[in-house]
């Protein structure tokens, strides 16, 4: 999931890391739209194959976040939608079959936070702090070329204590296991030492140096996207591949575990739940079946009170009858009516409900 | 449309078209008046108030700096211990450039606060409040028996709005804010910390942002309705295609070819502050201080100021409006921002309040 303000560059930055084109046709909303605007949630399902492993990429996009002028409710949307993941594999994982459930929680979550601020706005620390206990939070530093390197590293140590200073919890990346070899760790010290990620995105080709880069192109030089000396993009890539597991195995052991938790505590018993819904639906149709048995009942005192009137037809009424009441018990939405008619071919006749006094039949010669 | 009547210390009414010009059979020497003028600059000095609006961490301090090269303003950031100011403060300062014996004293507002916090509604009623009081503070003035000589001018000459770099267009904050200042002040809207642009990028935004201006009748300084002339009017739609201004602050030197310019020094280049190829800081610093302050200070005290002036007047309008002096109420607060129906003769081309301010 990305969450962030306009324009920081989260749709470029998740075509940057996947490598695709994820809004082929994007429009961007005018000002005038953009006031009427609530917070949106966008997903995008992409299938990236690698080398005979396949990737099932959810992109969580939040349009909105922050674009309102008072943004106290623009956190709902997006909490509503996290709790909304985990009921549902939580449904899933209680149900019957549970060969093929689809893991549809977020895993994580990348924040964009603004480089032009002094460090974290109130709407971030609020928002960080009513998802940090339900997804991972990885906190990114957007469109990092507008920062020289100083003021990067005056940024990404305000932003860690202010982090601290409020109790967020980010997601750590988990040490490296001393049987690993000390490249590995070194990486992984690396890693860690740069979070916050300063990144920037671009699919655009550049021509630097004589080589083909994604970069930006300046008046004042080139900006590469993947030169570890101008960005975290490297970092951020690699960390998320190599910790792909361990982010679902977080997702699935801590917040799930405590959401999971939450909610047989607070909702009841989810199973009794389940049943009393299954009951209802019962009971719906039962009442459905009852609503046929009385029309069919009207209509049959209809067919009398004619009879009455008019004794010629009795035969194939009386006929009709019969076979009224023998089709009374099959409780379907339409009633097939079967009759012989004067000429001795048999009829069948579907009886379409219409209305309380009134049905449509159809019929078929055959 | 109002005519603007020009401050000069010779004229107190403007001139009549109907009077003939004189032909002349010699030089007299008139043009000595521009002298005379330029001693009595010189003497009393220009005063310039400028007010600085956008969200924290757009480079405003920076900005300002760069644009009267001086520490005009300590750029601090914000210590941990002090926590971000949960409503908006102004912060005013004062200080005296001096440049080949002219004095210029610089009144710097700042505004910190602003568009930071969750809830930003009504964000712009403090600024707003202060403009009008120094409207205030100087009609009370203007209106005293005996006046001085030379009222102290404390009001607002122009506003610099600072634009984020977000690259798609404006934000409803932003509408918002600049819908309601324009009527009151001169606004500049700047697009802030523009290295976070490319070329296309900032062309694209800035058509944007012109487009969202014109849907929303937003009237940013230099407004059209006030060209007197051709002339003006060329220099100012040149000046109304390129704003807002894409800008980049810097007070710190590096040397380039030699030179020591002004910009920030990254691992991919140097980015010029004074080259136009990098950004438009240039023409912003020339509108604002080398082609358009005289006319900023005109405009402020020819029209909004009279406007604000005629405003109060009718409020208070137990009296005819005629010469002399006038006893105002004092204004109560309530009366200032949701001001009732307002003579429109003169005001034909502002747009009208019936939306609340």
């Amino acid at each position: 999931m990305v969450v962030g303000e306009s324009g920081l560059g989260k749709s470029t930055l998740i075509n940057s890391l996947f490598l695709t084109d994820l809004y082929p046709e994007r429009i961007i909303p005018g000002a005038a739209e953009k006031i009427e605007r609530t917070v949106q949630i966008e997903a995008s399902t992409v299938e990236i194959e690698e080398r005979g492993v396949k990737l099932r990429l959810t992109v969580v996009d939040t349009p909105g976040y922050g674009d309102a002028i008072n943004c106290r409710d623009c956190f709902k949307t997006i909490i509503s939608y996290i709790d909304e993941q985990f009921e549902r594999y939580l449904h899933d994982e209680s149900g019957l079959n549970r060969r093929h459930i689809i893991d549809n929680r977020v895993h994580c979550c990348f924040y964009f936070i603004s480089p032009f601020g002094h460090g974290l706005k109130p709407l971030d620390v609020a928002f960080m702090k009513a998802i940090h206990n339900k997804v991972n939070i990885v906190p990114v530093i957007a469109k990092a070329d507008t920062l020289t390197l100083k003021e990067r590293e005056r940024l990404k140590k305000r932003i860690l204590d202010e982090i601290e200073e409020h109790n967020i919890k980010i997601y750590h990346l988990p040490d490296a296991e001393s049987d690993e070899d000390e490249d590995f760790k070194e990486q992984t010290r690396l890693l860690k030492a740069s979070i916050p990620f300063s990144v920037v995105g671009s699919n655009q080709l550049i021509e630097a140096k004589g080589k083909k880069v994604r970069g930006r192109l300046y008046p004042w030089g080139v900006v590469e996207v993947e030169n570890p000396e101008h960005n975290d993009f490297l970092k951020l890539r690699t960390m998320l591949i190599t910790h792909m597991q361990d982010l679902q195995e977080v997702t699935q052991d801590l917040h799930y575990e405590n959401f999971r938790s939450e909610r047989l505590k607070r909702g009841g018993r989810k199973v009794e739940n389940e049943d009393m819904n299954k009951d209802q639906i019962l009971l719906e149709k039962e009442a459905e079946l009852r609503r046929m048995q009385e029309m069919i009942a009207r209509m049959q005192a209809q067919m009398q009170m004619q009879m009455q009137g008019g004794d010629s037809d009795s035969g194939t009424l009386g006929h009709h009858k019969m076979l009224l009441d023998k089709k009374k018990s099959i409780p379907d939405k339409c009633c097939s009516i079967k009759f012989l008619n004067t000429l001795g071919s048999v009829t069948v006749g579907i009886e379409v409900p219409v209305s309380e006094d009134f049905s449509f039949v159809l019929f078929f010669f055959l | 449309m109002d005519e603007r009547r020009s401050p000069s210390p010779c004229s107190s009414r403007p001139s009549s078209p109907m009077t003939p010009p004189c032909e002349m059979l010699g030089s007299v020497g008139i043009e000595a008046v521009l002298d005379q003028l330029r001693i009595k600059a010189m003497k009393t000095g220009f005063e310039f108030n400028i007010m600085v609006v956008g969200q924290s961490g757009l480079g405003k301090s920076t900005m300002v700096n760069t644009l009267f090269k001086s520490k005009v303003w300590q750029s601090s950031l914000p210590n941990l211990e002090v926590p971000m100011p949960q409503t908006l403060e102004l912060h005013s300062m004062t200080h005296v450039i001096e440049e080949k014996g002219l004095k210029l004293k610089l009144t710097v507002t700042d505004t910190p606060g602003f568009g930071d916090q969750i809830n930003n509604d009504k964000c712009w009623d403090p600024i707003l409040s202060y403009i009008n009081k120094q409207y205030e503070q100087y009609l009370q003035e203007e209106l005293l028996i005996t006046r001085q000589r030379h009222i102290p001018d404390t009001r607002v000459h122009c506003c610099v709005y600072f634009v984020p770099p977000t690259g798609h267009c404006l934000r409803p904050l932003d509408i918002e804010f600049l819908r309601r200042l324009c009527r009151t002040v001169n606004v500049v809207p700047v697009i802030a910390r523009a290295d976070s642009l490319t070329i296309e990028e900032r062309d694209a935004f800035r058509s944007r942002i012109q487009q969202n201006l014109k849907t929303h009748c937003i009237d940013v300084y230099p407004q059209k309705c006030f060209d007197e002339d051709i002339n003006d009017r060329l220099l100012n739609s040149k000046i109304r295609e390129q704003i807002p201004f894409a800008v980049v602050g810097a007070d710190r030197e590096h040397l380039v070819n030699g030179r020591c310019v002004l910009g920030r020094k990254t691992k991919w280049g140097i980015i010029e502050v004074e080259n136009m190829a990098h950004c438009e800081f240039l023409l912003l610093r020339d509108l604002l201080i080398r082609s358009h302050l005289q006319d900023l200070k005109d405009i402020t005290h020819n029209v909004h100021y009279e406007n604000y002036r005629v405003l109060r007047l009718n409020e208070s309008h137990q009296l005819p409006r005629g010469p002399g002096w006038v006893n105002l109420a004092p204004a109560s607060p309530g009366q200032l921002m949701s001001p009732g129906p307002v003579k429109a003769r003169k005001r034909a081309n502002k747009d009208s309040r019936e939306d609340e301010c």
